[in-house]
C-alpha cells in the first residue's frame, strides 16, 4: 500500500482553476520534489495533500484511507508540514518553537523527558542546537528555517511536506537540508518537497513532479524530467543540459547579463 | 542527557511562587482595613469563631477579597487567551466587544428603567452580562463568512461595535439625571464594594465554567503561535477552537463585568507580567496569569479601600492608574523592537 496517493486532484478558487488533474503515488522511503514556476500551483498542491484545503476534484488517500476521514489530530500524528511562513507571535525561544512539534503527542499525556530528548535530537539534526536558547525572533532567516525544520522533525511524522525548505539558506545548509531529507527517507519516511532549485531537486530527489499553470507537465526520474526543451516550454527560458559528477542531470539557464554600456 | 530543560523549571517555579502569592495577598487584604486584624491572626480568629473580628472577616472582608480574586482571575485568563488567539500581545478583553456591550446593557438599565430599587442588585448584573454576550455574538457573526472566522475581521468588527456601543452610552448619558450619571460612572469604573456571598454565588456557575474551559486551551494556543495553518498542521481543529476561545472569554468577562463593573487593565497586564517573569508558553501562561490577575486585583482593591480612607476609590481607578503607565511602557518597548 502506498503511503500517499493523489488522483485527478484539482482545486478551483473564485472561478479560477489553480490546479487540475494531478495524480501520483508516493511510497515510504521516497523523496518527491515538486517543481514549477511561480504561481504554477506548487503550494496549492501541498495544501491539498496536507488536508488543509478540500480538493474541488479528485481525492487524496493517506495509508489507504481518504484524507477527509482523518481528524486534525490524527493527521498531525502522521504528517508534518513546513510552510514558508516564519512568524512567531510571542518571544518564544528557538527551543520552545522546536518543541511545538511535540504538541500532537501531548494531547493525551503530560510532557516527559523523552519529548525533550526528541526535540534536542531534532535540533541537532538541523544544526540548530547552538542557538536553541535564543529568542526565535532574534535569529537570522536561515537559522529560523533550521529551527522550523527541527520542529517538523520533532513531530515524528511518517510523511513530511516541505514548502521551499532551502529558502534563506546558504549553499552548504541547502545541501545539508536535502541530504537530511534523503536520510529521513532512508529511515522510511515519505518526503514531498517543493523546490525552486532544479539541480538540487535533481541531485537529491527520487522523482520530480513538474507543474505548469496548474497542470502536471511531467512526473518521473530526474533524467526524464529535466529536459531542456521541456524546461524552456515551462519557464520560458532556454536551458542547457550537463552532467553532475554524480551522474545526475545538471541544467542551467542560458541567460546572459546584458553588457552594460560604459559611460563616456 | 535526559532532563527537563531550564525553561520548564523556570515556568514551574514561577507558578509555585504565584501559587504562594495569592493566599498571601488574600490574607493581607482580609486583615487590613478600617477594622484591623493582623493577617497572621486570621487562622486563629477563624478557628475560635468568637469575637467581632470573626464577623468582620466572614461577612465583609472574605466576600470582598474573594470577589476581587475571582474577577481578577477571570479578566487575566481571558486576556491571556485573547492575546494568544489574536496573536497580539496588546489584545485585551475589550476587543471582542464584551466590555462595552456590558456597559451598554448596564447603561440601558440605569437610565431607561428608573426606580428599579431593590431589583437593581440582580437585574443590573444580568443586563450587563446579556449585553456583553449579545455584543460578542454580533461581533462573531460580523466576522464569520462561510463557517470561517478571520481573526483580523473579528478585531475590526470589535472596534466598530465598541464605537457603536460607546456612542449609544453617550446618547443615554445625555438623557440621564445626575443621580443616574453617578451610578453609571461608578459602575463604569468598577469596584468590589457591594460584595456579598450572594454576589459570589450568582457568578459561580458561569465563572467556573469559563475558568475550567479557558484553562484547557493552552496547547492549541501554543500551536496558534505559528499561525492558523500551522496550528491545523499540529492537530488543532481550528474553527471549533476559535469558537470556544471567544465564547468562553465572553462568558468570563461578562461574568466579571456583571459582578464588578469595568475593572481595566488587569486582563492586559497580568499575562504580560507572567511572560516577563517566566516566558510565553501558554500551558503555563494561562494558570500563571490567572493566579497573578487574582493577586493583582486583590492588592489593587486593598489600595482602593485604604489609600483615601475612610473614603474609597473605585478599584478601576487604581488598576488604570497603575496599568496605563505600564501599557505605555509596553508600547514604547514594542516600538523599539519593531524599529530594530
Amino acid at each position: 500500500m502506498s503511503l500517499l496517493v493523489a488522483e485527478g486532484l484539482g482545486y478551483t478558487a473564485a472561478g479560477r482553476v489553480l490546479l487540475e488533474g494531478v495524480g501520483f503515488a508516493l511510497e515510504a522511503g521516497e523523496v518527491l520534489a515538486v517543481l514549477g514556476p511561480n504561481g504554477a500551483g506548487k503550494t496549492t498542491l501541498l495544501r491539498l495533500l496536507s488536508g488543509e484545503l478540500r480538493p474541488s476534484q479528485g481525492r487524496v488517500e493517506l495509508l489507504g484511507r481518504p484524507l477527509e476521514r482523518y481528524g486534525a489530530l490524527e493527521l498531525a500524528l502522521l504528517r508534518a508540514v513546513l510552510t514558508q511562513r516564519r512568524e512567531v507571535g510571542f518571544p518564544f525561544s528557538a527551543y520552545e518553537v522546536a518543541f511545538l512539534g511535540r504538541l500532537p503527542h501531548l494531547e493525551r499525556r503530560a510532557e516527559g523527558p523523552l519529548d525533550h530528548a526528541q526535540t534536542e535530537q531534532a535540533l541537532a539534526h538541523t544544526q540548530a542546537l547552538p542557538f536553541a536558547p535564543r529568542p526565535y525572533p532574534s535569529l537570522s532567516g536561515g537559522e529560523q528555517s533550521r529551527v522550523d525544520l527541527a520542529r517538523v522533525l520533532a513531530q515524528e511524522p511518517k510523511l513530511l511536506f516541505l514548502d521551499e525548505p532551502t529558502n534563506h539558506l546558504d549553499p552548504r545548509h541547502q545541501v545539508e537540508v536535502m541530504a537530511l531529507c534523503r536520510r529521513l527517507a532512508g529511515g522510511g519516511l515519505g518526503v514531498v518537497v517543493v523546490l525552486h532549485d532544479l539541480n538540487l531537486a535533481g541531485l537529491f530527489a527520487d522523482r520530480l513532479l513538474l507543474l505548469h499553470e496548474g497542470r502536471m507537465v511531467a512526473l518521473g526520474r530526474p533524467a526524464e524530467v529535466l529536459r531542456p526543451e521541456r524546461l524552456e516550454a515551462v519557464y520560458g527560458l532556454p536551458f542547457a543540459l550537463a552532467q553532475h559528477p554524480s551522474g545526475r542531470p545538471w541544467v542551467m539557464p542560458l541567460a546572459q547579463a546584458e553588457p552594460t554600456p560604459v559611460a563616456g | 542527557m535526559i532532563a527537563l530543560p531550564r525553561s520548564v523549571l523556570r515556568y514551574r517555579s514561577a507558578l509555585l511562587a504565584l501559587g504562594l502569592l495569592l493566599p498571601a495577598a488574600l490574607l493581607l487584604a482580609a486583615g487590613i482595613g478600617a477594622y484591623y486584624i493582623p493577617p497572621w491572626e486570621i487562622p486563629r480568629v477563624l478557628l475560635e469563631k468568637a469575637d467581632q473580628a470573626y464577623a468582620v472577616l466572614v461577612s465583609i472582608r472574605f466576600p470582598r477579597v474573594v470577589l476581587a480574586a475571582a474577577v481578577g482571575a477571570l479578566l487575566a485568563l481571558s486576556g491571556a487567551v485573547l492575546q494568544g488567539l489574536f496573536r497580539n500581545p496588546l489584545a485585551d478583553p475589550g476587543l471582542i466587544g464584551v466590555t462595552s456591550g456590558a456597559g451598554l446593557g448596564a447603561a440601558i438599565f440605569i437610565v431607561l428603567v428608573p426606580g428599579a430599587g431593590a431589583l437593581q442588585v440582580f437585574a443590573l448584573p444580568l443586563m450587563a452580562f446579556v449585553g456583553g454576550l449579545l455584543t460578542t455574538l454580533l461581533v462573531w457573526r460580523l466576522a464569520s463568512s462561510g463557517g470561517r472566522v478571520q481573526v483580523l475581521t473579528l478585531l475590526l468588527a470589535g472596534i466598530a461595535l465598541n464605537a457603536a456601543a460607546g456612542a449609544l452610552i453617550g446618547l443615554l448619558i445625555s438623557r440621564a439625571t445626575d443621580e443616574q450619571l453617578r451610578s453609571l460612572t461608578f459602575w463604569t469604573l468598577g469596584g468590589y464594594g457591594g460584595a456579598t456571598w450572594t454576589t459570589l454565588l450568582a457568578m459561580a456557575p458561569t465563572g467556573l465554567v469559563a475558568l475550567w474551559g479557558l484553562l484547557r486551551l493552552g496547547r492549541p494556543l501554543n500551536a496558534l503561535v505559528l499561525g492558523e495553518r500551522e496550528a491545523f498542521h499540529l492537530g488543532v481543529n481550528l474553527e471549533p477552537f476559535k469558537r470556544q476561545a471567544v465564547a468562553l472569554s465572553a462568558l468570563a468577562v461578562g461574568t466579571a463585568v456583571a459582578a464588578a463593573g469595568g475593572v481595566g487593565f488587569i486582563g492586559l497586564v497580568a499575562p504580560h507580567l507572567f511572560r516577563l517573569l517566566a516566558g510565553p508558553d501558554h500551558r503555563y501562561l494561562l494558570p500563571g496569569a490567572t493566579l497573578l490577575g487574582a493577586s493583582l486585583s486583590v492588592l489593587a482593591d486593598l489600595v482602593a479601600r485604604t489609600a483615601v480612607a475612610p473614603a474609597e476609590l473605585p478599584v478601576g481607578v487604581v488598576t488604570s492608574l497603575l496599568g496605563a503607565p505600564f501599557f505605555i511602557w509596553l508600547l514604547l518597548r514594542h516600538k523599539r523592537e519593531v524599529a530594530r
